[in-house]
């Protein structure tokens, strides 16, 4: 029992990063229907962006106030990055033939790694753990269950970034914007929506949230490397997919399932396979539940 | 036409997002500081070279786009190609069997070759599955990793022999393609890409965690060489060796001249099968299933029986040329199976264009050959390979040979466009 609970509480944490990630792909998805197989590579971007960050405030004293500077600088950033990348990488691929945009993101995926590598080196980069500590939520014949600050404070910033993100996609122009292109991008353009420029935005607030989700992952685990975007990016598509391609909601539902089994698996079968289990998964929720678990049922046009 | 002005304002506007894009990354560099903790090391003259060059990219290609001649578009590059492309494709198997015979020629060069030939075949190879039955793979790389290991495995624990095993393995890769390849038959487009990538990452990952079989990370190792009748290539010479039996010294390049004829006889039986098959119903079938599913479900066609063939002759090459891969390397390792594997030979598919049998070895000579040529720059390889994809795409999204001649017609056959075909939904 205790066991089984401190499992839920690590799967939470893991599940929160990769329903972070998981939002930009199914964002990006249902806007322009295509795998932004470089998603995986922002969120790297953006945890490199996060130990820059950290390492250039050093000298702050407050860590709040340092974790918030970087989660603001890796956001502003990476952003940008998603801005460049679909201009640079996709926009001239629109309306092309659909292999094209994936072969371009592909390799925009392979050229942002080597990017990295090149630039900061091979070698793995670790922080010392900026909150440390915690606290025992549970003793059962001596297993402590923890709570560690970190894990609370990552949901916490999770949550918080995502209500703000619900707001702009429900409440604003933009976001009325964003899901009317979603819905039927060239009627949305005769009515006087600039299709391009949401897009972008789209992007945009994609990549920001990868760089949210970067930044918890060099929080929590203290190591990152340059590899690590491919295998986050591919979770992170197996939530989007299990949640339903297209739908907010079930991008982060399907986070939090593929952390909670991610983290189950490990404690209960071998961890050595925990990566085979959620590609397992994926398989057979693809094979079985193609829509997902909130997606819409798309009906077929001959 | 936009005035200079305009130009550079566009080009500045271009660096100062580089120079923020590249400030964190080129600009500062992460270094292990004292007392443990990380530090950064600005390096301002490289981000000043990297905006610079970027400012510079910009304005000219700016220029460029205005003062480019116009041009009709049907005669293309890719059209010429395609006119050329009766003579060129037979101009091009010449010298490919010529090449290790040329006096003099480099040991290296000749290994190059049986490496781009390696991919040409496996280029070739997932064409059947992407190219003519639209059908997107990104897990290809597990069948030429289930090549691999057969023969290794085979030849480890049973002494089979390369040429006992080669059958074998392409018959056990295209039952892997079929069992694989039976659970995603009502899956399309990038759905199927991401099952079949995750298919390729399960194989990998059981090969790296299953020890007692694989050995694990550490791979497998000693793996024979292949023999010409019975006559090894050792470096040895004397009797029973292939030197030794027609009396000459032995030398490297007399093992590696064989193992590239055995990859260019290989890859030309891949591209004699799909020429033959285009021209069959199955083929027929394939490029029907690519254009439209739902028409061709309505003409009684298969789907199942399409697909799975696709899938499992697809696989059949890959687990071909895996098994060449591991007598060629004498040595295998779940590294040379990654995602990236997968990756450049679907590059060299789409690159290649619409299916296109020469396009396909155009590309894969751009690919693989431009990179290993660029040895001196080897950490920036893979960089320059990415970038390159991102580019080409771009510049050409149809890759090079954007046209088609059609399988079937009536009198003359005439050329056509790639924007016609259909990119294969299936």
């Amino acid at each position: 029992m205790a066991y089984a609970l401190q499992q839920l509480i690590n799967g939470v944490t893991l599940g929160m990063i990769y329903g972070l990630i998981a939002v930009g792909y199914t964002m990006v998805y249902g806007i322009i229907g295509m795998i932004n197989f470089a998603h995986g590579d922002v969120f790297m971007i953006g945890a490199y962006l996060g130990i820059i960050a950290l390492t250039a405030l050093t000298g702050i004293t407050s860590v709040p106030l340092g974790i918030i500077a970087a989660l603001v600088f890796s956001a502003a950033f990476c952003g940008l990055y998603g801005f460049s990348i679909e201009r640079v990488a996709y926009r001239p691929l629109r309306g092309s033939f659909r292999l094209a945009p994936l072969i371009s993101a592909i390799g925009m995926s392979i050229l942002l790694e080597n990017y990295v590598q090149t630039s900061q080196g091979a070698l793995e980069r670790a922080i010392p753990s900026l909150i440390p500590g915690g606290i025992t939520v549970l003793t059962e014949n001596g297993f402590n269950v923890q709570l560690s600050w970190m894990q609370i404070a990552i949901v916490v910033i999770t949550l918080a970034v995502l209500a703000i993100f619900t707001y702009i996609v429900t409440r604003t122009p933009l976001g009325r914007a964003m899901r009317a292109v979603e819905q039927d991008a060239k009627m949305a353009a005769l009515l006087g929506i600039d299709t391009n420029r949401t897009i972008s935005y789209t992007f945009i607030i994609g990549s920001a949230l990868a760089a949210v989700a970067g930044v918890m992952f060099l929080l929590y685990y203290g190591v990152i490397d340059f590899y690590i975007g491919f295998n986050a990016g591919i979770k992170a598509f197996t939530a989007a997919v299990l949640g339903g391609i297209g739908s907010l909601p079930g991008a982060v539902l399907g986070g939090l399932l593929i952390g909670l089994i991610e983290a189950f698996w490990s404690g209960y079968a071998t961890v050595a396979y925990k990566d085979v289990a959620v590609y397992s998964i994926l398989a057979i929720v693809l094979m079985f539940m193609p829509t997902g678990l909130l997606g819409r049922n798309e009906v077929e046009k001959v | 036409m936009k005035s200079l002005s305009a130009n550079l304002k566009d080009s500045l506007a271009v660096a100062l997002v580089a120079c923020l894009l590249f400030g964190p990354f080129l600009g500062l560099q992460l270094r292990d500081g004292d007392n443990g903790n990380l530090a950064l090391t600005p390096r301002p003259e490289l981000l000043a070279i990297a905006v610079g060059l970027t400012f510079i990219a910009r304005f000219l290609m700016l220029l460029w786009h205005d003062h480019r001649p116009r041009r009709p578009p049907a005669a293309g590059l890719s059209y010429a190609m395609a006119k050329t492309g009766k003579y060129f494709a037979p101009a091009l198997l010449v010298v490919a069997v010529a090449l290790p015979l040329i006096p003099g020629i480099a040991n290296s060069y000749v290994d190059l070759g049986v490496l781009i030939m390696t991919y040409i075949m496996l280029g070739w190879g997932l064409n059947i599955v992407v190219g003519l039955a639209g059908l997107l793979d990104l897990g290809y790389v597990a069948f030429y990793a289930v090549g691999a290991y057969s023969y290794a495995l085979l030849s480890q624990n049973f002494g089979l022999s390369f040429w006992e095993c080669l059958p074998l393995c392409g018959i056990l890769a295209a039952a892997w393609g079929i069992f694989l390849g039976f659970p995603v038959l009502r899956l399309r487009g990038d759905y199927l890409a991401i099952v079949t990538l995750a298919f390729g990452e399960i194989i990998r990952l059981v090969i790296t965690n299953w020890v007692a079989l694989t050995g694990g990370p550490n791979g497998i190792d000693g793996i024979p060489h292949p023999s010409l009748f019975g006559l090894k290539f050792s470096m040895a010479g004397g009797p029973g060796t292939f030197a030794g039996f027609l009396g000459i010294d032995p030398t490297p390049s007399q093992r590696t001249g064989y193992l590239y004829y055995i990859i260019l006889a290989l890859a030309l039986l891949t591209n004699w099968v799909t020429l033959r098959l285009r021209k069959q119903p199955l083929g027929r079938a394939w490029e029907a299933l690519r254009e439209d599913e739902i028409a061709c479900r309505s003409l009684g066609i298969n789907l199942r029986n399409t697909k799975l063939t696709a899938f499992a002759i697809g696989a059949m090459f890959g687990g071909f040329a895996g098994c060449f891969f591991a007598t060629r390397e004498g040595f295998i390792s779940p590294d040379s199976f990654t995602f990236i594997e997968s990756a450049t030979v679907l590059a060299i598919v789409v690159l290649g264009g619409a299916g296109s049998q020469l396009g396909i070895v155009l590309a894969a000579c751009v690919m693989i050959g431009v990179p290993e040529l660029l040895q001196s720059l080897q950490i920036y390889r893979m960089l320059i390979f990415g970038l390159a994809l991102v580019v080409i795409m771009v510049v050409r999204p149809r890759g090079f040979i954007s046209t088609r001649r059609p399988t079937v017609s009536l009198g003359h056959a005439k050329i056509i466009g790639a924007e016609l075909i259909s990119e294969g939904r299936g």
